[in-house]
């Protein structure tokens, strides 16, 4: 089902990132609304009622998430925008920022008001100077207008907003990690629970949000649950846990495609439409081998499994970790597969923090593995002791405090999985003489293969 | 370098306290007082890091923890007057930004994470630069340089000020 665009409805006007050109086309008005006739658990609720989903990976029902919040706490309250955008394919909330800043900024003042915090800190990537340039633009902008500030519009309404610059930590993005970084310490993501809503930034109940989720509130304030839940995919009867995948969703699209790019589309279209119908088909006029369907964290869909719905539930019945960011990488038939795994591995292990053994030490082996392979010294054993470290480590196997390991193992997981015969070739045919050797390499023979 | 003299300016206190009336902690403008050091100096010495302890009360200690944990920041010496990030994770690999690196890195005669012995530039290797749409692509500065072939990258180098190393003769040809 095709809809109006939403989220990008107002990208792509020259004067989009402007307050005048925001207003023009009637922002704020649901701000304005707000503040005058409805109280903050209205706003609550029909977050609640519309089941709007998380957009910045883990797809946590956003209006469920408020509800955490003790009530009648006598505050602060804190909100955090998370802006540390840093899943390998996606950009859909630079885009936004760069280009639409106020949208964020009023689902931001909406999300605020409706958790009673006083105080919002965009915790915005260092990478991204030209979101920097026109958040804080925007923000200032905010300020003079009355949208931001102590008593907002008139209203009994104060809120505070300030960027928060990152320093090019992935790791940052965890919510608790984002926190702990906030607070000007290493990004050490915190054990759960105690949640953020309960015991959050500065120890105080926190909100974290991503950039997409919160512009998502501002429609939904302003248009309505219902109008929410007409687009997208209704629950599966069968499944008890699904709550639906509803509302507009952004998709990065890129890697082997024609037109790679950031596209609206209702939650549940898949990949396949996604490269025909936006991205322009694959590339050169060759074949889709494999995609990413969420960010590389979410590992791999073949070509056979690309007509999966990239809803909160399709990629996981094809063996994928979740939706996660929804940004599609397409790899073409030319690309071998360990590249694409050493890539994966090579990223993991720079942006793990460091503080569980299992991650720490697994995301080192496995590149290290990787490598090893690459370099002509493979054994078929390494498949099976790659796999070992993907079923081992990470939040759902409970040896880890984040979900940075799971990430990790995922594309590990799927790669070997899914294209076993092709890493087995790989390694016969570069390594002929020792694939089938089985005794433990030395570390120090390992190490001496790098630079 | 007066042994007794200030690291941190007047201008960069003011610009660190700037930032005290919106957090309720000192130590979160930990991260806020490194950047505006690290911009101006482009790097944070250890004497900078007792520097804004002080500022911030708390101990050194603390500071240089938060500083090293992030691969971001220098410390031993400054990086290059660009700084020069070249993406290395899948949708720029699959778009050629692992040849691009390897051409730079030839062009200006550095190996990833150094500097050009004449301080005008160094390259780093960037993870996901959120650019996807126009990989491969290079942050040089405040600059995303987008859909970089290897002529733009050769233009970029000189835009920096680098000499550039001609690959197929392997003379130095000048800008």
């Amino acid at each position: 089902m095709d809809c109006e665009p939403v989220l990008l409805a107002h990208v792509g006007r020259p004067d989009s990132h402007t307050l005048s050109g925001y207003e023009a086309a009637g922002g704020y008005t649901t701000l304005r609304q707000t503040l005058r006739d409805a109280t903050p658990q209205k706003i609550v609720d029909v977050v609640k009622e519309s089941a709007l989903r998380g957009r910045g990976g883990a797809g946590f029902p956003c209006g469920l998430k408020w509800t955490f919040l003790p009530q009648n706490h006598p505050g602060p309250i804190y909100m955090c925008i998370n802006a540390d955008e840093s899943e390998p394919g996606t950009f859909n909330n630079r885009i936004l920022m760069e280009e639409d800043p106020h949208q964020v900024l009023e689902g931001t003042i909406l999300s605020c008001y409706a958790t009673r915090a006083s105080t919002a800190y965009i915790y915005l990537r260092y990478e991204y100077p030209q979101c920097l340039k026109r958040l804080q633009a925007a923000i200032d902008a905010c300020y003079d207008a009355g949208y931001l500030g102590k008593n907002i519009l008139g209203s009994d309404y104060s809120l505070e907003v300030t960027i928060h610059r990152g320093a090019a930590a992935y790791i940052c993005g965890e919510e608790t990690g984002l926190i702990e970084s906030l607070e000007g310490k290493r990004a050490w993501p915190r054990i759960k629970p105690p949640f953020p809503a309960v015991e959050g930034l500065f120890r105080k109940p926190t909100v974290v949000n991503n950039v997409e989720t919160v512009a998502c509130v501002r429609h939904i304030v302003q248009r309505g649950a219902a109008w929410f839940k007409s687009i997208g995919v209704p629950p599966d009867p069968d499944n008890p846990r699904d709550i639906g995948s509803f509302g507009p969703k952004l998709y990065c699209l890129s890697g082997h495609v024609e037109r790679p790019g950031c596209y609206e589309a209702p939650l549940g279209i898949s990949c396949r439409e996604l490269i025909e119908r936006f991205g322009g088909g694959v590339w050169k006029g060759r074949r889709a081998k494999a995609a990413i369907p969420g960010g590389i964290s979410m590992g791999l869909l073949t070509a056979a499994e690309l007509d999966v719905p990239l809803d909160f539930v399709g990629p996981v019945k094809a063996g994928c970790l979740g939706l996660g960011t929804a940004a599609v990488v397409v790899l073409d038939e030319t690309v071998r597969m360990v590249d694409f795994l050493h890539n994966s591995c090579r990223f993991f292990k720079h942006e793990s923090c460091g503080q569980c053994t299992p991650c720490r030490e697994g995301t080192d082996w496995a590149l290290q593995m990787l490598e090893r392979i690459r370099a002509g010294r493979g054994r078929l054993i390494d498949l099976d002791l790659l796999l070992e470290i993907g079923d081992s480590i990470g939040i759902m196997p409970g040896t880890t405090i984040c979900g940075l390991a799971d990430g990790a193992a995922w594309p590990i997981k799927n790669a070997i999985r899914k294209f076993r015969d092709e890493f087995e070739h790989t390694i016969r045919a570069t390594n002929p003489h020792g694939y089938m050797a089985t005794d433990p390499v030395p570390a120090l023979e390992m190490h001496a293969l790098q630079h | 370098m007066a042994t007794d003299g200030r690291i941190l300016t007047d201008e960069m206190v003011e610009a660190i306290r700037a930032y005290f009336p919106r957090y309720p902690t000192r130590r979160a403008v930990t991260l806020p007082a490194l950047h505006v050091v690290h911009d101006r100096l482009r790097h944070v010495p250890l004497r900078a890091v007792v520097e804004i302890a002080e500022l911030l009360g708390v101990a050194p200690a603390e500071i240089q923890d938060t500083l090293t944990f992030y691969g971001f920041f220098k410390q031993e010496s400054p990086h290059g007057l660009t700084r020069a990030w070249v993406c290395r994770s899948i949708s720029c690999a699959l778009r050629g930004g692992e040849e691009l690196m390897e051409h730079m890195c030839r062009r200006a005669r550095v190996r990833p994470g150094q500097t050009t012995t004449d301080g005008k530039l160094t390259l780093e290797e960037a993870e996901c630069l959120g650019a996807c749409d126009f990989a491969p692509c290079v942050l040089a500065g405040e600059t995303l340089h987008k859909n970089v072939t290897p002529d733009m990258a050769d233009a970029l180098l000189k835009q920096c000020g680098v000499t550039l190393r001609d690959v197929n003769t392997r003379t130095t040809s000048d800008n």
